[in-house]
């Protein structure tokens, strides 16, 4: 039997990699000084418009471009509506969520009902494009090896982006420009920066790095539509709680994930767990799974309440988040 | 201006995603018989699976047979949430367009439906899945899937017994707080039994009817933790099955034939056709509404009704399978056995001549309380539809305090 540690450890990164990828558009989005509350549409666009294409093409590679377009499409509406438009932008990612998952189940309704139904990932050769990818050398590291570095190339894109974005806030100038944006538009804009070609920029990129994310999801699942809930199933909303958590870091959003991850896959590994270690670890399955279920949502709202309680010395939360910048108001 | 055009923008996103929502529908236009049918669903009419595509299916198909149009004798108000205002809503505008027999589907409706069925007495009202009643215009129907799962653990049980592992597992979204998921675990596991007396099945709970997410690593712990070789379930997607196929293993789905999901996996699934009651019921209420409670009354059938079964056996089975469930239907269809009773099922025999032998035997809970001592009939429906709350012997739940 493959050691039950190491299967922990997969499931934790391979069912919640996905909120990495929310996680770190979201936090895209939010340096540029917009809050989006539309994660959870705008995956469920993504996933589904990427899912579709990666099925008739047959190309993982299609399928993530189309999921990061069709979602980068629903971060331009979302743009022209906060920016140029200047709608209040809690109302419109709400209601982007509310269109999002709407259209998931419009579209995925739809073809089900229509003559060539439901595109089956058993058709294509997509899971093999998605299967495990082993590093050299790390992944034979014992225990570890195989639950963290063994894993579909979509699990290494989601880390690289993650890395990518510290980088490309911490060390390049575009970063630089694009958080003086979210601290103070003003400011910037005196500076001769043009904030509302950043803020397009950002929030088009943030939102298409959001619907790789629902791609991921759609292909984890095997790709059925059948079932009550949508695949994304409240995963946005968690992304935008991570990035709170990860104090607008997307490295940190790598940890807050994975921390997060451990108390979610908890909730279904605690028997196996306490079936493989009876004697230490066995009143693990004395508790009720309700609680479990719980957790996850009560550490998240711990870490609210410690990070609200330590804001002052060390928040990186953009100073003009969700307020819309109006040129001829200054 | 520039506020004035973004708020129209947002408002028409808003009507958009609403309308995409909702999608409430009936059926409009004139017709030439004047009997017509109501129902109440708790999901859309164009579902293409699940339970309300399930019952939609059903009541068409029995309206057909009975000789009405659906797309003329049929009003329909769907998406109606199990809240008691709503369904109201949806009673009086069924009983406006001239409805003379109306079903709810949903267990939730139970109180605004008993209300109505005083209000309107002219009207049949008819509820799955509840208990409440009355004298005049108001049933309850359900079906004996227990039975339809008793089958699908033959075939489960001749699958362990090839493969040598007595390991089964059973994703269920409810344990024992449920009769409906507790005896169809307790019917399955008695199913499997039949075949290899040493099977064991395990029960995942995951707490709740329908979560893809939960049903798919709940299906791979038992897999990979408890070592199962063959997966049933009592959930909504088919994701328990897709892991199965994923694993090399073998499952039993639910609700519908999911070989299509899982085809080098899936041996068959208990399957309900409520076309079997819809089609008495219309009938009934077409040919004297007065006596419908003496005709019809309180409907709870199984398999001899055609109301459930099994779907077709994929040719992932075992050769013996289909004749062990052919000889258990008929011995359920003629009602001379049922699954709870004092007397116990075992086959034996190769393909082409497995026999079933009946052994007089208590059937035990697992805490070995005698549940009916041997010999003795079958138990009260009373029992199998409401108050059963233990595991047979050979069930354990493995994630929870009790297992």
């Amino acid at each position: 039997m493959i050691n039950v540690i190491t299967m922990f450890l997969f499931n934790i990164v391979v069912y919640n990699i996905a909120l990495l990828y929310g996680t770190t558009g979201e936090i895209m989005i939010e340096k540029s000084g917009s809050l989006n509350l539309g994660v959870e549409g705008t995956m469920a666009i993504g996933a589904v418009c990427g899912y579709i294409a990666a099925c008739r093409t047959n190309s993982l590679f299609v399928g993530v471009l189309v999921a990061f377009l069709t979602a980068g499409l629903t971060g331009l509406v979302f743009a022209f509506l906060t920016v140029t438009l200047q709608a209040n932008q809690n109302v419109t990612g709400l209601t982007i969520t509310t269109f999002g998952v709407a259209f998931y189940y419009f579209i995925g309704n739809g073809l089900s009902n229509s003559k060539g139904g439901w595109p089956k990932l058993n058709d294509t050769t997509l899971a093999d494009q998605f299967r495990d990818v082993e590093i050299p050398l790390l992944s034979k590291i014992p225990i570890l090896g195989k639950g963290l570095f063994s894993h579909n190339i979509l699990v290494y894109l989601g880390i690289a982006i993650a890395v990518l974005m510290w980088a490309y806030f911490a060390k390049t100038m575009p970063g630089l420009k694009l958080r003086a944006i979210g601290e103070n538009p003003g400011a910037a804009d005196s500076a001769g920066i043009n904030v509302t070609r950043m803020k397009y920029i950002h929030i088009i990129i943030g939102s298409g790095i959001m619907g790789i994310g629902g791609l991921y999801m759609g292909l984890n699942m095997g790709g059925t539509f059948e079932g009550s809930n949508c695949w994304i199933n409240g995963y946005g909303w968690i992304a935008i709680a991570l990035v709170i958590f990860a104090n607008w870091n997307p490295a940190k959003a790598l940890l807050g994930t994975l921390i997060f991850g451990f108390f979610n896959t908890l909730r279904v590994y605690n028997a196996t767990i306490a079936y493989n270690f009876p004697n230490t670890l066995g009143w693990l399955n004395k508790i009720p799974a309700q609680f479990f279920s719980a957790l996850p949502f009560i550490i998240t709202l711990l870490v609210l309440i410690i990070t609200s309680i330590s804001k002052k010395n060390s928040s990186n939360e953009p100073a003009s988040i969700g307020r819309n910048y109006y040129r001829e108001d200054r | 201006m520039k506020k004035l055009i973004s708020l129209v923008l947002t408002a028409s996103l808003a009507a958009m995603s609403a309308f995409a929502f909702a999608g409430c529908a009936s059926t409009e236009g004139g017709s030439e018989s004047d009997f017509r049918v109501g129902a109440i669903y708790i999901n859309s009419q164009n579902d293409t699976s699940g339970y309300t595509y399930a019952h939609h299916k059903g009541i068409t198909e029995a309206m057909e047979q009975v000789g009405l149009d659906p797309t003329k004798d049929l009003s329909i108000v769907d998406n109606v949430p199990e809240d008691a205002e709503q369904v109201k809503a949806a009673v009086d505008q069924l009983a406006g367009e001239g409805c003379d027999i109306i079903f709810g589907i949903s267990f939730g409706y139970i109180d605004a439906l008993e209300e109505a069925a005083a209000e309107y007495p002219d009207i049949i009202f008819s509820h799955a899945t509840g208990y409440k009643s009355n004298d005049t215009n108001f049933n309850n129907y359900f079906g004996r899937i227990y039975q339809a799962r008793y089958l699908a653990g033959i075939a489960a049980g001749y699958k362990s017994l090839a493969l040598g592992n007595n390991e089964i597992g059973y994703v269920s979204a409810w344990g024992t707080e449920y009769a409906e998921t507790c005896s169809g675990i307790n019917a399955f596991a008695l199913g499997c039994q039949s075949v290899n007396p040493d099977a064991h099945v395990n029960v995942y709970e995951i707490y709740t009817w329908g979560d893809q997410d939960l049903e798919r690593q709940a299906a791979e712990t038992l897999i990979d933790t408890f070592g199962c070789c063959v997966i049933a379930q009592h959930c909504d997607s088919a994701q328990p099955q897709i892991v199965a196929n994923e694993k090399g293993v073998y499952g039993c789905g639910y609700n519908s034939d999911m070989t299509a999901e899982a085809p080098d996996s899936h041996l068959c699934a208990p399957i309900w056709n409520w076309s079997a009651y819809y089609a008495t019921a219309i009938k009934a209420a077409m040919d004297d509404p007065s006596t419908f409670m003496t005709t019809v009354g309180n409907y709870y059938e199984g398999i001899n009704s055609g109301l459930v079964a099994v779907s077709e056996l994929s040719a992932n089975n075992e050769p013996q399978a289909q004749e062990a469930i052919d000889i258990a239907t008929d011995l359920m269809k003629n009602g001379e056995w049922d699954v709870f009773s004092g007397t116990a099922l075992s086959f034996s025999g190769d393909a082409g001549s497995v026999a079933a032998t009946q052994t007089d035997k208590d059937l035990v809970a697992s805490d070995g309380t005698v549940i009916a001592a041997a010999g003795e009939g079958s138990i009260d429906d009373g029992v199998i539809q409401g108050s059963m709350n233990y595991y047979v012997a050979g069930v354990t739940q493995v994630n929870s305090a009790e297992g």
